[in-house]
């Protein structure tokens, strides 16, 4: 029988549980905060919350902080490619002229066949 | 392929093989990721081009049932983490318990999925022909409205088609199917696509969990994993906490980011 070594960290089913008494809190959290009206900061605050969430899941729950390096790079080129995807599109449609409407291309078309 | 018990013979270590093993799941992780990506990204620049329509449409989905399906899955990302923790500790008559609970939290959260997506079929918000944002607000008893809910949701369809109206006339648009109602419902529309599209893939990465955990309920109670053998439980535990990280995004960015305004 071959055994491992047991090189893994075993997280205490302790520290599980402060994780998910922390996901429960800042669920209850994001919603009282959604109802509270804090102009352009709601969704800043939604997402801070919900990103804090996430950490929590990869780092605990899924061995994250435990994680050999080569499988932390892999984790960390995620997020580096979804930020790559993200910026360049957010950065082109916010620079970008607007399509015309379907009256602005009506509009178009009238003049156009009046100089005819 | 040789093995011997549960180790491959192109790996020397049972470690050596489990972090292979973990290594390529979170490179699938990360294409999922992008692909889920994809989608919050179309939510995004379109919330940011129709926010009024957006906002209306949002606050119609159901604020309990949503978090309650939020609080269902976190539950179950604990017992999913508690099935590893029993496996990694050779506890392996609490490792099918833990997993079964988990089963079940998903089912449970499959559950509330279906009441919410037939109560919207009900109030006319599946996108097509028969899509109406003003149903609730003209049917007030068939959608269950009434008193300061219903003066909230007729105030904010009324708000969302001045704010149509007012974007048209700043565009200087004259067709009568790109200002008021017509917009507002079109833009509306556009947001339950994208609410069917997300929560709806998210929803089929469940089923395809349950199945995983079927398979690995089936196995542990054959008392297949323990602390020298848990790959498949790390694994489909990883796939499970993927899936409830999509919906800790999906619940505040459908359900909650314009409650304020309600």
């Amino acid at each position: 029988m071959l055994v491992a070594n047991h090189s893994e960290h075993i997280v205490s089913w302790k520290l599980y549980l402060v994780v998910l008494t922390a996901l429960l809190i800042g669920t209850v959290g994001t919603v009282q905060a959604a109802k509270i009206d804090l102009g352009p900061w709601n969704i800043v605050l939604a997402l801070g919350i919900a990103v804090t969430k996430m950490t929590l899941v990869i780092l605990f729950f899924m061995h994250g902080k435990y994680s050999p390096r080569r499988i932390k790079l892999v984790i960390v080129c995620g997020f580096f490619w979804l930020a790559i995807m993200l910026s360049l599109t957010v950065a082109d449609y916010s620079t970008r002229h607007q399509e015309p409407s379907r009256s602005q291309l009506q509009e178009l078309a009238c003049t156009r066949s009046l100089n005819v | 392929m040789h093995r011997t018990g549960e180790l491959y013979g192109h790996f020397q270590t049972l470690d050596q093989q489990k972090e292979t093993a973990t290594l390529g799941m979170w490179v699938f992780l990360v294409t999922e990721i992008l692909f889920f990506g994809g989608l919050f990204l179309a939510y995004t620049i379109n919330r940011h081009a129709f926010p009024t329509s957006f906002g209306i449409a949002g606050n119609m989905l159901d604020l309990s049932l949503g978090f309650g399906n939020t609080v269902v899955l976190i539950a179950s990302s604990f017992t999913m983490a508690m099935s590893v923790y029993c496996a990694q500790t050779s506890q392996k008559k609490w490792i099918p318990v833990w997993l079964i609970a988990t089963l079940a939290l998903g089912t449970v959260f499959l559950g509330i999925k279906f009441v919410e997506y037939k109560q919207k079929f009900d109030h006319h918000l599946i996108p097509g022909y028969h899509f109406d944002i003003t149903y609730c607000s003209n049917n007030p008893a068939a959608c269950g409205l009434s008193g300061q809910e219903l003066a909230d949701e007729q105030k904010e369809v009324r708000e969302a088609i001045d704010a149509e109206r007012d974007y048209a006339k700043q565009q200087s648009f004259s067709d009568p199917g790109e200002t008021g109602i017509a917009a507002v419902n079109a833009h509306a529309q556009l947001y339950f696509s994208l609410y069917f599209g997300m929560t709806g893939l998210h929803a089929l990465h469940m089923v395809i969990g349950a199945g995983l955990l079927l398979w690995l309920i089936s196995q542990s109670l054959r008392g297949r994993f323990d602390a020298n053998y848990n790959t498949p439980v790390e694994n489909i535990g990883l796939y499970w906490h993927f899936v409830d990280i999509v919906w800790i995004f999906l619940f505040p960015l459908l359900y909650l980011i314009n409650r304020h305004l309600a």
